[in-house]
């Protein structure tokens, strides 16, 4: 169960091998977590990660395969992890890819691979999780959105409008929650340096994957509906929605 | 105050209208309709949900951590019988007033049973030529109920908290204390009997010689040995609804301590209030207030016709959109300064009156709003009265880290009962409530945890939202015990409650 000051006990980390997925873990197991499930795609990996979410205080851990392409399995998923683990007091859907946008605007298929994970098999995956957390009448369903969804950029509007999808999805599924007792946390980071981003040229206000899992569980205690990561991020997206498009189309972002 | 009206409304002793005893007292039990249902509750009027029970967010009184239960207000013993053998692996807990300041009567994604309809009185034996006095009521009665009823016959319940609005039931799931415990103990000391309907499908009639352990897993046990359906207590008698209070300033923490193991065996009732933003010199300054029942001599003579009348007023109610921020160091600290300087520096034989000596935040309806949307929390530990020095380090830790506290509470138990998560035990008492917000008041809370634990004291489970589970078995060191009788009780383990899972209980 979470606490009156928001530490939570347990965690499912949906994306369990990303480099956000796991700091999340850590910080969590920092501060009391002591169950944390992580499910991914590639169970080796993830192992690889549980000794340090160990050592950071979780007694208890566990590896589920999860694969985000195939949204036929996520409702089994669900009911296994949580039949299994019992209640869940945070959610976590961290997975997603960047995709090449130089390919995907020419090749339909890799623009739709980028949709498929970071839009079609978060909201599957989702409305799983969301019914499952209805029914314990607690616990907060996080997803990693981005500041990319805020307003579509020529340099990476793919990635871009899935989450700006994800983004809406969760808004509307956050308030179809209210007075169930379970909540849903939309966390906006801008550019972070991590394996996903590796090779691209950090952003303005580039942050990292601690400094996210920092604004997650900051945001778990606050009861925040909307994380942004750095959080003056939200100040200078207010700003930047409402640049008139021929100005924004030219800035070097 | 008080008028002729008043007095005319209270019947003479033994010609009571309202408190009847049962038909068939021997097995009264919570099945029957009670008698004494009318007198008014705070914030009465509620719509009674349908008999298939409604989805609520339910949260305790600090406003902390809601989650969703499906509540059933059930009319009868048969129908709570009904509820708890209905209860899935989410389970199934009791809920009263909801005074509890964390998640002990709330049970997400399960099952609550709220006792509001479980409520009168079944039937009493109060006779003033022997001076003792006990009644038998159902499980959802208040002791604001109680009092309504009682103290204009000339008696009192044996134990109150600092608020009327509890049920029995609840009582004795926190096993409750106040002011009176050095001298008289906790709440469930004064239960004779109690009729408890267990996970097993039975319902059984506890008494602490006939069937100790389950009646002492019970005090005290936050309602998962089971659901107390009606309780057979002793009363205190008295002569007037006042009291005679002597009120002393202590200047500092040791003057504090000084003067509460000096007198307090004269007294009753003894509590002091405490500074907890008074840092150097005058840390632990407080101010301390002693007294007991007033006898008709005590009182003015003006004042004897209406001497037990009992009209506790409510002065005003706080509204649902009172801003987040009310309580900050600024305003807790100006408002601790006014209620010491107001304090005389030593009175004596004030008289006051029952609401106000024992409940003054009853007064105002809703306090709880006052600290915002995000609640506060109340922390209350006890340590054995060698550690009196760990109280100071608590307070000098608050008060370092300028955490706001409102009316710090200090009092000296004496040894507890044999229940096993019962909270009081010999020694100092501190309780104070903290506005959710302050950030590092999670860290600073588990650091005062440890320095509890290690004087060999514990935290007020029926009070407590944060505690690590880890250190349940050092504070309650009979938690096995209580284990044992429980999963005897309740084999299955349908009682459960949001505190019972955070916790591992």
């Amino acid at each position: 169960m979470n606490d009156a000051l928001g530490s939570v006990q347990s965690a499912l980390v949906i994306g369990g091998s990303s480099d956000i997925g796991v700091a999340t873990a850590r910080a969590l197991a920092g501060r009391g977590c002591r169950r944390i499930v992580l499910a991914g795609r590639d169970p080796d990996a993830m192992r690889a990660r549980l000794p340090s979410i160990h050592d950071a205080g979780a007694a208890e851990t566990d590896v589920v395969p999860f694969d985000a392409l195939d949204t036929d399995s996520h409702e089994s998923f669900v009911e296994d992890v949580f039949g299994r683990h019992h209640d869940f007091d945070v959610v976590l859907v961290a997975f997603g890819v960047l995709g090449d946008q130089a390919k995907a605007e020419s090749d339909g298929a890799a623009a739709v691979h980028v949709a498929m994970v970071n839009y079609v098999g978060a909201m599957s995956v989702m409305v799983a999780a969301a019914k499952a957390l209805r029914r314990q009448g607690h616990g907060v369903l996080v997803v990693l959105s981005s500041v990319a969804g805020e307003r579509a950029r020529r340099s990476n509007f793919v990635y871009g409008s899935s989450k700006a999808g994800i983004d809406a999805f969760a808004q509307g599924l956050a308030d179809s929650m209210v007075g169930t007792g379970a909540r849903v946390m939309v966390v906006r980071p801008g550019f972070v340096k991590s394996k996903m981003t590796e090779g691209e040229e950090p952003a303005p206000l580039a942050t990292t994957p601690e400094a996210v899992a920092e604004a997650i569980v900051g945001g778990l205690g606050s009861g925040a509906t909307t994380v942004w990561v750095p959080s003056k991020m939200r100040w200078v997206m207010s700003a930047l929605r409402h640049l008139p498009r021929p100005v924004f189309r030219r800035l070097p972002i | 105050m008080p008028t002729d009206a008043d007095l005319a409304s209270v019947p003479p002793e033994g010609t009571d209208p309202e408190v009847r005893p049962s038909p068939d007292a021997a097995n009264a039990g919570a099945g029957t309709r009670p008698t004494g249902l009318g007198a008014p509750r705070a914030g009465g009027g509620q719509h009674l949900p349908p008999p298939g029970g409604d989805d609520v967010l339910l949260n305790g009184w600090g406003r902390t951590a809601p989650t969703r239960a499906r509540r059933h207000v059930p009319l009868s013993a048969d129908e709570v019988g009904a509820i708890v053998d209905a209860a899935d692996r989410r389970g199934v807990i009791a809920r009263g007033l909801g005074r509890s300041y964390g998640d002990a009567a709330q049970n997400a994604g399960g099952l609550v049973i709220d006792t509001d309809a479980l409520s009168g009185v079944l039937d009493s034996d109060l006779d003033p030529t022997r001076g003792r006095g006990s009644i038998s009521v159902a499980a959802g009665t208040s002791l604001d109920e109680l009092m309504h009823w009682l103290v204009p016959r000339g008696w009192f319940v044996p134990v109150t908290p600092g608020t009327r609005f509890v049920t029995v039931g609840g009582a004795i799931a926190a096993d409750i204390h106040g002011k009176n415990h050095h001298a008289e103990g906790s709440f469930c000391e004064h239960v004779t009997s109690m009729t408890l309907r267990t996970g097993d499908g039975e319902t059984r009639i506890l008494t602490p010689s006939g069937s100790p352990e389950e009646f002492w897993a019970t005090a005290g046990g936050l309602g998962l040995t089971g659901v107390v359906l009606d309780a057979t207590f002793d009363l205190i008698p008295l002569e007037t609804a006042f009291l005679t209070v002597d009120a002393e300033r202590a200047a500092d923490l040791d003057d504090l301590m000084a003067r509460m193991v000096d007198g307090d065996e004269r007294y009753r009732y003894s509590v002091a209030w405490i500074d907890c933003l008074a840092t150097g010199r005058s840390l632990g300054r407080g101010v301390l207030t002693r007294g007991d029942h007033a006898k008709l001599s005590d009182l003015p003579f003006q004042r004897r016709p209406q001497a037990r009348s009992f009209k506790p007023a409510s002065l005003f109610s706080v509204p649902g959109t009172a801003p987040p921020g009310l309580v900050n160091p600024l305003t807790v600290r100006a408002f601790n300064e006014v209620w010491f300087r107001k304090a005389p520096r030593r009175r004596r034989g004030h008289i006051e009156s029952i609401p106000w000596f024992f409940h003054p935040l009853d007064g105002i309806l809703d306090w709880n709003r006052l600290y915002g949307p995000r609640g506060f929390l109340q922390y209350q530990f006890v340590v054995p009265t060698a550690a009196g020095e760990t109280v100071r380090h608590v307070i000098e830790k608050l008060s370092r880290a300028g955490t706001a506290s409102f009316l710090g509470v200090i009092k000296r138990f004496r040894p507890g009962n044999p229940g096993p998560l019962s909270f009081p035990t010999e020694g100092w008492t501190l309780a104070l409530d903290i506005p959710i917000g302050r950030p590092g008041l999670g860290p600073l809370l588990d650091d005062l945890d440890d320095l509890v634990v290690e004087a060999g004291g514990r935290i007020y489970l029926a009070k407590d939202s944060r505690l690590r589970p880890e250190l349940m078995a050092a504070m309650y060191p009979r938690l096995d015990d209580w284990r044992e009788v429980r999963s005897k009780l309740d084999p299955a383990g349908v009682f459960r409650s949001d505190l019972s899972r955070r916790l591992g209980l």
